[in-house]
């Protein structure tokens, strides 16, 4: 087996030096009756030719990934430069453990502090974290992070526009910690949330957590919304799942947000059917001691030179065990070497440029879509790159109908949202050509009518 | 190691001293013993002022690089002063522990838990047994 | 015999907002009129700046290979770090994980047009479930500490539908991960600490003690994190259900015994794998990982959603109304799964079990090689990994001290105090796949950092000497916290 190299011969040196005749005595303190006697029931092993063609017959049975997709929700279809995949194959990087032993590590430890510097200047916020697992998960965290900033407040309002994903994973992880989840209901007029639901943060309000845009395309008003959490002193915390936004659009900075999370996968990496993605976590300069996962910082060595560190482990699980800010541990590492040489590479012009092509495509198909099929907007808030159509019939059937033409049309939004039966959420980025955009609507109006 | 254990103090067995400030108001910090075993504090997370606390019950923390250590509050009471200067200064905890490396003040019902506390004499029979 | 040892090209390089000029530019999209596409964007949501590089396509490559030559990765040498399962990343898993039909598919994708990647999992699910002794597996875990969290609300979830509220606490062995904790009290459950016993082991008496109505789980870590085989762990697990508790196993140490026995067939209910410990998925200098979850058949209505199912010919997603629900957006790292479905297929039934064989030898013989200079507290039964410590070492040279010296000799340090219940532990776990020449190497550099530490120990205090930077100021680091750039900054 070519990657395990002991000869017998050295076999039998090492078990002479151990002072024992077979390896199987090295077994001798698992109870003989749990020790297998025969092989487990496992496929056959494979050559790598073999298996290089199973791979690839796999890969093929996906025929999705060569569908021309308009799907977003949370994981979007992006331009990366091939200089991020190159890099990722360095295996300095990608073979290397998490950075504990600074001297030999100064790479990674330096390429996260340049990521934590440019996802603090996207958010416009004062510091951000080495990543979490993705933005559902920094979501949840953060809303724990604010339970035990607003320790004395029992109630987390969460906008009811936030990714399904998101609400579901916070209502895991508060179940056991937070008394109470309020989730503010949708203005079917507007697709964002019913400003008469505002009136439901108060002074027992712990934060307030909104995503701009929301799961349904559509511009929260985020001044409103950060100004009466402000007024109830509840914390304001925003979430980007579409981070290539922020190229053109306001950041949660602007807006005062305490803590803002994201999910990075737009920036740079593949959708990968969901992950590996990236969630990034970061917060006002003040909150630093309570926020989860690695921090890196800068510092000098013994003899006076610059270099970086872990650093504010105080508040991690391997010093403070269960008193811990977070359980985290391993995180999205290798995925913060992508997102920070995307944004390198594309740079405060390229960002605004993808920015802009976006909502330009997306203000174009909208437009021919309601100019040319029986469909309609269905809701009145500006979008980025991202629209909810109402189509005249079940929205599921229609994208069903669209797939069997190779287009992947949407996210039907009556998995979550029962009542909204016919509504279908569009996504289009800078990878849909003008054409392929025609070519989605002509396909649309066959079957819903022009 | 010898360490400095001042006579008008009392301490407890967590290593935290407790001086008497009258009117059964108490001033506390880590003893010499602790701040030369934990190494160098770069934080300290002081209570919240004008909060009610229990004796034994922690909600203070020192931090240093590699380790995170509750102070155990001695006596039950109300916090009526905390040291705010650690905030730019966390070394003060190891440079002068008992001046301005104290950490807070709690004011009690009477001097019955302050009373139960080690001497210093007793605290130095305590450190010889530890070590 | 000589050690690798370090003869390196020191590049130096500045921040990547040094390279910046403005008007510089690294990307490339297709020629568009955006002249007024800013006009779509209403007045108050408009950006006005933002503080990111400008760079070409080369300075950004030439940064990032720079810094990239301040690393060491486990390519370029023995990274014997303990509990952390530093094994070889092969190859064909890069490879195979980069084919366009797994990275571009969106995972809104309806099933039927993503059946590759779901029968992938599901094949996946099933053999992990069958490595472990287990009925069911979720993939959804994003890394270890992760999965604890998951099988630890599979636990929860489970007492819950008994209309079991009593349970409250969870046992966990001194010795274990501080991840296992934290990852109990993210649920609300109180922890309450196991003592290991003189062998470094779970002292079943003392465990008895412990266990009543109010316990909802012991968590395990088997072999221990001093690489010790818990031998009573059919006692241990008989006396945790016989009081109405479940055994989470924390499969940590997965690598040990791989087809040689199974957690499920010693009584574990709940077990986490790390793909990226056992599996040979890379570490990728702290993550992507992917932790999965096994558990027994009464368990597997409460794993998160969702599960992929197999229904007539066709995989599909399934959801599970008992579910303790969701733990992050859609289904796992999956082009991480892929990379360990991947060496699964290639180890094969035949080969699995001599990753154990292979790795639990090469432990042992370091152990029998060194054990003469260096303590070994907890000798009895060690499997994977072996925890050395200082306490022989002349002269004050400490752990950190020994560490430090063998990066000078050309290898990353072993994982260094932990477990907390060994004194300056130094903790190797080399690996099956290190032959036994780079072992020898190992051991010789081991060697010559005892003999130094006796007759020159300044130069093992004051190492690494041949690394670009030397041991950082970490005191002043978290005093005086550092976190961002400034970028308007003069440096």
């Amino acid at each position: 087996m070519r990657y395990l190299p002991v000869t017998d011969q050295e076999r039998k040196e090492m078990l002479e030096k151990i002072g024992i005749n077979s390896v199987d005595e090295l077994f001798s303190p698992i109870p003989e009756k749990v020790l297998l006697k025969n092989q487990l029931n496992l496929p056959t092993a494979m050559s790598e030719m073999e298996l290089d063609s199973l791979m690839s017959e796999l890969a093929e049975m996906n025929t999705g990934s060569k569908m021309s997709n308009f799907q977003g929700g949370g994981c979007y279809a992006h331009y990366a430069p091939a200089a991020i995949d190159q890099m990722l194959l360095r295996s300095e990087f990608y073979t290397a453990y998490t950075p504990y032993q600074p001297e030999i590590s100064q790479g990674t430890l330096q390429s996260i502090f340049e990521f934590q510097t440019m996802i603090s200047k996207l958010m416009k916020m004062d510091v951000t974290n080495a990543s979490m697992y993705d933005g559902a998960t920094a979501a949840a965290e953060a809303v724990i992070m604010a339970s035990k900033i607003n320790g004395k407040r029992k109630k987390a309002v969460i906008a009811g526009t936030v990714h399904p994903h998101y609400i579901k994973t916070i209502r895991t992880y508060a179940a056991n910690i937070i008394e109470e989840i309020e989730i503010l209901d949708i203005d079917a007029t507007t697709g964002t949330i019913k400003e008469s639901e505002l009136s439901k943060i108060d002074e027992n309000t712990i934060c307030v957590l909104f995503q701009y845009p929301n799961y349904f395309g559509s511009m929260e008003n985020v001044f409103k919304i950060s100004e009466i959490a402000k007024a109830n002193k509840a914390l304001v915390i925003a979430a980007v799942t579409e981070m290539t936004m922020l190229g053109a659009m306001i950041a949660p900075g602007d807006f005062g947000a305490d803590i803002a999370i994201g999910e990075a996968q737009s920036l740079g990496l593949a959708p990968n059917f969901g992950g590996p993605g990236l969630g990034t976590f970061s917060a006002a300069e003040k909150h630093i001691r309570k926020m989860p996962g690695r921090l890196v910082g800068k510092t000098v060595d013994k003899k006076g030179k610059e270099c970086f560190v872990l650093t504010l482990a105080a508040r991690e699980q391997h010093i403070k065990r269960e008193k811990a800010t977070s359980n985290i541990c391993s995180n999205q590492g290798l995925m913060t070497l992508a997102v920070g040489m995307y944004l390198s590479i594309m740079g405060k012009n390229g960002l605004k440029d993808v920015a802009l092509m976006n909502l330009k495509r997306k203000e174009y198909m909208l437009n021919k879509i309601v100019a040319e099929t029986k469909a309609v907007k269905a809701f009145s808030a500006s979008s980025y790159n991202e629209f909810t159509i109402l189509l005249p019939q079940n929205a599921k059937q229609v994208a069903d109908k669209m797939a069997e033409k190779g287009i992947l049309a949407g996210i039907s939004l009556s998995k979550y949202f029962p009542e909204l039966n016919n509504a279908l959420t569009v996504t289009v980025t800078e990878l849909n050509s003008y054409e392929e955009i025609d070519s989605y609507v002509k396909t649309l109006a066959e079957i819903i009518g022009g | 190691m010898s360490y400095n254990i001042p006579e008008k103090l009392r301490f407890k067995d967590t290593h935290e001293w407790v001086e008497d400030l009258g009117n059964n108001t108490y001033r506390v910090g880590i003893s010499d013993y602790a701040s030369k075993h934990i190494g160098d504090v770069t934080f300290v997370e002081l209570p919240e002022l004008d909060s009610s606390v229990e004796a034994g019950d922690t909600e203070c923390v020192v931090e240093t690089v590699k380790s995170s250590e509750d102070i155990f509050f001695p006596v039950s009471g109300t916090i009526t002063a905390v040291n705010e200067d650690l905030e730019d200064a966390p070394e003060n905890v190891n440079d002068d522990c008992y001046g301005e490396g104290w950490l807070f003040e709690i004011k009690a019902d009477d001097s019955k838990a302050f009373n139960e506390l080690m001497s210093a004499t007793e605290y130095a029979a305590f450190l010889e047994e530890q070590e | 015999m000589r050690y690798p040892g370090i003869k390196d090209l020191k590049l130096a390089e500045g921040s990547i907002y040094d390279r910046s000029k403005p008007g510089r530019k690294g990307y490339s999209l297709p020629l568009e009129n955006l002249e007024n596409a800013e006009n779509l964007i209403p007045e108050e949501m408009r950006r006005k700046e933002l503080d990111l590089p400008e760079v070409s396509e080369l300075d950004a490559v030439r940064h990032y290979t720079r810094l990239s030559t301040y690393n060491f990765g486990l390519d370029g040498g023995f990274y014997p770090l303990g509990s952390c399962t530093m094994k070889y990343n092969p190859k064909i898993n890069e490879k195979v994980a980069r084919l366009k039909g797994f990275t571009n598919l969106h995972p809104e994708t309806p099933e039927k047009y993503a059946q590759g990647t779901l029968k992938l999992m599901y094949e996946l699910q099933n053999m992990l479930a069958e490595i472990g002794g287990f009925a069911g597996t979720t993939l959804n875990p994003a890394a270890g500490a992760h999965g604890e969290y998951t099988g630890i609300g599979i636990i929860k979830a489970y007492h819950e539908s008994r209309k079991d509220f009593k349970r409250t606490k969870v046992i966990i062995p001194d010795s274990a991960h501080g991840t296992n904790p934290a990852s109990c009290a993210m649920h609300g459950y109180d922890v309450v600490v196991l003592k290991s016993n003189e062998k470094g082991k779970v002292c079943l008496s003392a465990l008895k003690e412990l266990l009543n109505d109010e316990i909802a789980a012991m968590m395990l870590t088997n072999p221990n994190t001093l690489g010790v085989f818990e031998s009573e762990i059919c006692e241990i697990t008989k006396l945790v259900h016989d009081a109405g508790a479940l055994v989470y196993g924390d499969g940590a140490n997965m690598n040990a015994i791989l087809g040689v026995a199974r957690p499920g067939d010693m009584g574990i209910d709940v077990l986490h794998y790390n793909l990226h410990k056992t599996f040979s998925t890379p570490h990728g200098g702290g993550g992507p990982g992917s932790g999965p979850v096994c558990v027994v058949e009464k368990l597997t209505k409460f794993l998160p959603n969702p599960v992929v199912v197999k229904n007539g010919e066709n995989y599909i997603f399934n959801e599970n109304n008992e579910s303790m629900g969701m733990v992050r957006s859609f289904y796992g790292n999956v082009g991480v799964c892929l990379k360990a479905y991947t060496y699964i297929r290639e180890m094969g039934k035949e080969h699995i079990r001599e990753i154990a064989e292979n790795a639990v030898l090469n432990a042992n013989y370091i152990k029998a090689s060194l054990s003469d200079i260096y303590n070994v507290e907890y000798p009895e039964g060690t499997l994977h990994e072996t925890v050395f410590d200082d306490s022989k070492m002349p002269n004050d040279v400490t752990t950190l001290d020994i560490a430090k010296a063998l990066i000078d000799r050309g290898y990353h340090p072993p994982t260094i105090y932990f477990p907390l219940i060994v004194h300056g532990a130094i903790m190797v776990e080399p690996t099956e796949n290190e032959s036994k020449d780079d072992i020898d190497a190992f051991i010789f550099a081991m060697r010559e950092i005892y003999e130094k530490s006796i007759n020159d120990p300044e130069n093992i205090k004051n190492a690494p000497l041949v690394t670009s930077v030397s041991r950082p100021d970490e005191t002043t680091a978290a005093r005086k916290p550092i976190l961002t750039q400034c970028t308007t900054c003069i440096s």
